[in-house]
């Protein structure tokens, strides 16, 4: 097995951000706004880094589709521990269109062409929430996955994963190579020290379009419009039982 | 002329931030760094100055910072977040920190950041130095005393200690489990250093060090503590009979007195040491004879920039919390920031802030450059300590009676 790991790293609107519907209706302001690397990516980095440090693989390569700022992200998985980087640049109308089929097949093509025995993602994206690259990913590649992962033990070639459902915990052995997406309990992130910061400059991060993997970003979905949500209304108190019964039959919920 | 458009600034930023409605605590203004820009600002390429940002500790701000020093930033905001912050109150009753926390800071890397690797530190710049006294002072816990350890005394071992004492104890002091402090004020000595009666005598190759020193940082905790002494009475000044010697904690005659009981800094280890007949070898001589005065004056330039950063980063906390406070807490019908006279006192505290920074900044960057000479250094002590004060004492009465109580932030 080659011993090489991808970590899938999304640069989402920071989590403690108010997120602003922009005035057309079209989207949310991201110009200016802060931006981070999304939790459950770095809950990946930090399984996958923590995987090389117990010596079951060798390598942790970081990658990122997006603008060019996406290379932030991926030196903060490098700062974190990964060993190299890959940046797929995707900008302007391209990247606004981006969505997990995209992506899943940039890191299918990726994981091939890495030979990597495993593709650790977050479970889903803070911003989209839509929990499909992951699972979309094991797919294309026709590998098995491991999603909301709370524990990963590698045993051999096969990979034992806890994952969170929710009846509670189901554990399920798979072979490799597989796709993992991290749930929240799977690690703590650790720190990135100021020694491994600087050491992440001299870490080589490589450059590259969806093209070069043969991937087209052509979107098969169109956002019609994005509002807030509701203002939540003011309750009414009701007096007794059956004026709640009056209340709700008026409204038409019973 | 200027006064009035600094007050428009300062009164827009407040204006806008009622316009948002929001209740800030503490925490929320640490986390209020990433609602940048969301008032139609332009986006700027080169880093904005604190006049200019939300806040004055948003991360990703002043110029003479790069993003890497802002990724150490947020982890070191982190850190104090969640390893400092909540433990704080318990240390303030203790008279101390943990000895887990200095292992932990060790850990991250925080410790002995402008030590060179080779030597067994971080090898870091100046200005990640600066970041951690500046998160120290953005967390408002002074109890711990890493820039002391990191970035004064250290140094002293780095620069003029032997190789050997280099190996023996920078490792150990970088992992935070050796806590350093350095001894140069005495009960009769404090501002006029050379009036120190602390001397070594030699007896063989061992030296015979007696004496007692006292508002010691770190002083409880240490295991290493630099010591001026004199050395030779008959020097033709007293600067030129003063040497520097390690002294390890449990060396026979060496006695910490107690903790000292201060009307702040309450988490800080401050304390007494009397040296009785301690029997020093003489390898724990720190440099060369007689030339400890001049290592002295060679160093305190860093320190007093660091007391200058943290000063002027304590200043900016400061702002934040009583601006903070000023936007929730409600009198005649209103918040209290709606009136002028508050809206006033805030805008100047800005704005005197906002010039001191820049000054600090570049100091900073002169010391990054090895520029910074004793009298700069003095001056940006002198003018961060004494605004310090004062932005301390106006925040504090604009916080009304709850200013007295112990409890909140601005009291402490």
């Amino acid at each position: 097995m080659s011993g090489r790991v991808l970590v899938g790293v999304k640069r989402v609107i920071d989590y403690a951000v108010k997120i602003r519907v922009k005035p057309d209706n079209s989207g949310v302001v991201t110009d200016g706004v802060k931006h981070s690397m999304n939790p459950f990516c770095e809950i990946a980095v930090e399984e996958a880094v923590k995987l090389k440090e117990k010596k079951l693989i060798k390598e942790v390569v970081a990658v990122s589709c997006g603008p060019q700022q996406s290379q932030e992200t991926i030196r903060t998985a490098l700062a974190m521990g990964a060993d190299r980087g890959i940046h797929v640049e995707v900008s302007g109308k391209d990247y606004e269109a981006l969505g997990p089929l995209q992506v899943s097949k940039i890191l299918a093509a990726l994981a091939k062409k890495e030979e990597a025995q495993l593709v650790i993602l977050g479970k889903q994206a803070i911003d989209d929430d839509c929990n499909q690259t992951g699972q979309m990913t094991a797919a294309l590649l026709d590998w098995p996955q491991g999603t909301f992962a709370s524990e990963v033990s590698l045993e051999g070639d096969k990979v034992k994963v806890v994952r969170e459902i929710d009846g509670g915990l189901e554990t399920i052995k798979i072979n490799t190579p597989a796709v993992l997406t991290a749930d929240l309990r799977l690690n703590t992130p650790r720190y990135a020290t100021l020694p491994n910061i600087m050491k992440a400059k001299k870490k080589k991060v490589v450059n590259m379009k969806p093209a070069d993997l043969g991937v087209d970003v052509a979107t098969r979905l169109e956002v019609l419009r994005v509002d807030e949500p509701p203002q939540r209304q003011a309750g009414v108190k009701v007096e007794t039982v059956e004026d709640l019964v009056g209340k709700l039959k008026e409204t038409g919920r019973i | 002329m200027f006064a009035p458009k600094m007050l428009k600034l300062c009164l827009s930023g407040l204006r806008n931030a009622f316009l948002q409605r929001q209740v800030l605590s503490a925490t929320a203004a640490r986390l209020q760094h990433s609602q940048s820009k969301q008032h139609g600002e332009p986006v700027h390429s080169t880093r904005p100055e604190t006049s200019s940002a939300r806040t004055l500790m948003e991360i990703g701000t002043r110029r003479i910072f790069t993003k890497d020093h802002d990724l150490f930033r947020q982890n070191v905001r982190r850190f104090f977040q969640e390893e400092v912050i909540p433990y704080h109150s318990e240390w303030e009753n203790a008279g101390q920190v943990s000895r887990e926390l200095w292992e932990k800071a060790g850990e991250h890397g925080m410790l002995g950041i402008l030590i060179p690797e080779e030597c067994g530190g971080v090898g870091g710049d100046v200005f990640s130095a600066a970041v951690m006294w500046e998160e120290q002072m953005y967390a408002n816990c002074s109890g711990p005393g890493f820039p002391l350890h990191s970035d004064v005394v250290m140094p002293y071992i780095s620069n003029y200690g032997s190789k050997e004492q280099i190996e023996r104890f920078i490792p150990k002091m970088a992992a935070g489990k050796c806590i350093a402090a350095i001894a140069m004020t005495e009960p009769g000595a404090g501002s006029d250093l050379q009036g120190v009666k602390t001397n070594a005598k030699r007896d063989g190759s061992d030296w015979i060090l007696n004496g007692s020193k006292v508002f010691i940082t770190n002083g409880w905790m240490a295991d290493l503590v630099v010591v001026v002494a004199v050395t030779n009475r008959d020097a033709k000044t007293a600067a030129h009979g003063i040497s520097l010697f390690l002294v390890q904690d449990g060396t026979k005659g060496f006695q910490k007195g107690r903790k000292l009981e201060k009307i702040g800094l309450k988490a800080q280890d401050t304390a007494e040491l009397f040296f009785e007949d301690v029997r020093l070898p003489a390898d724990m001589l720190l440099g060369e004879l007689n030339k400890g005065f001049y290592y002295l004056m060679n160093e305190l330039p860093q320190e007093r920039l660091a007391i200058a950063a943290m000063a002027i980063a304590s200043c900016e906390f400061m702002f934040e919390e009583t601006r903070n406070y000023v936007l929730q807490r409600k009198a005649f019908d209103k918040t209290i920031a709606h009136l002028q006279t508050v809206q006033h006192k805030l805008a100047e505290l800005k704005m005197e802030i906002c010039v001191g920074r820049a000054f600090i900044d570049n100091c900073i960057q002169l010391h990054a450059e090895k520029h910074l000479d004793a009298p700069t250094a003095s001056m940006a002590k002198c003018w961060a300590s004494d605004l310090q004060n004062s932005v301390a004492t106006r925040c504090l009465q604009l916080h009304g009676g709850w200013g007295y109580m112990w409890e909140y932030p601005i009291a402490r």
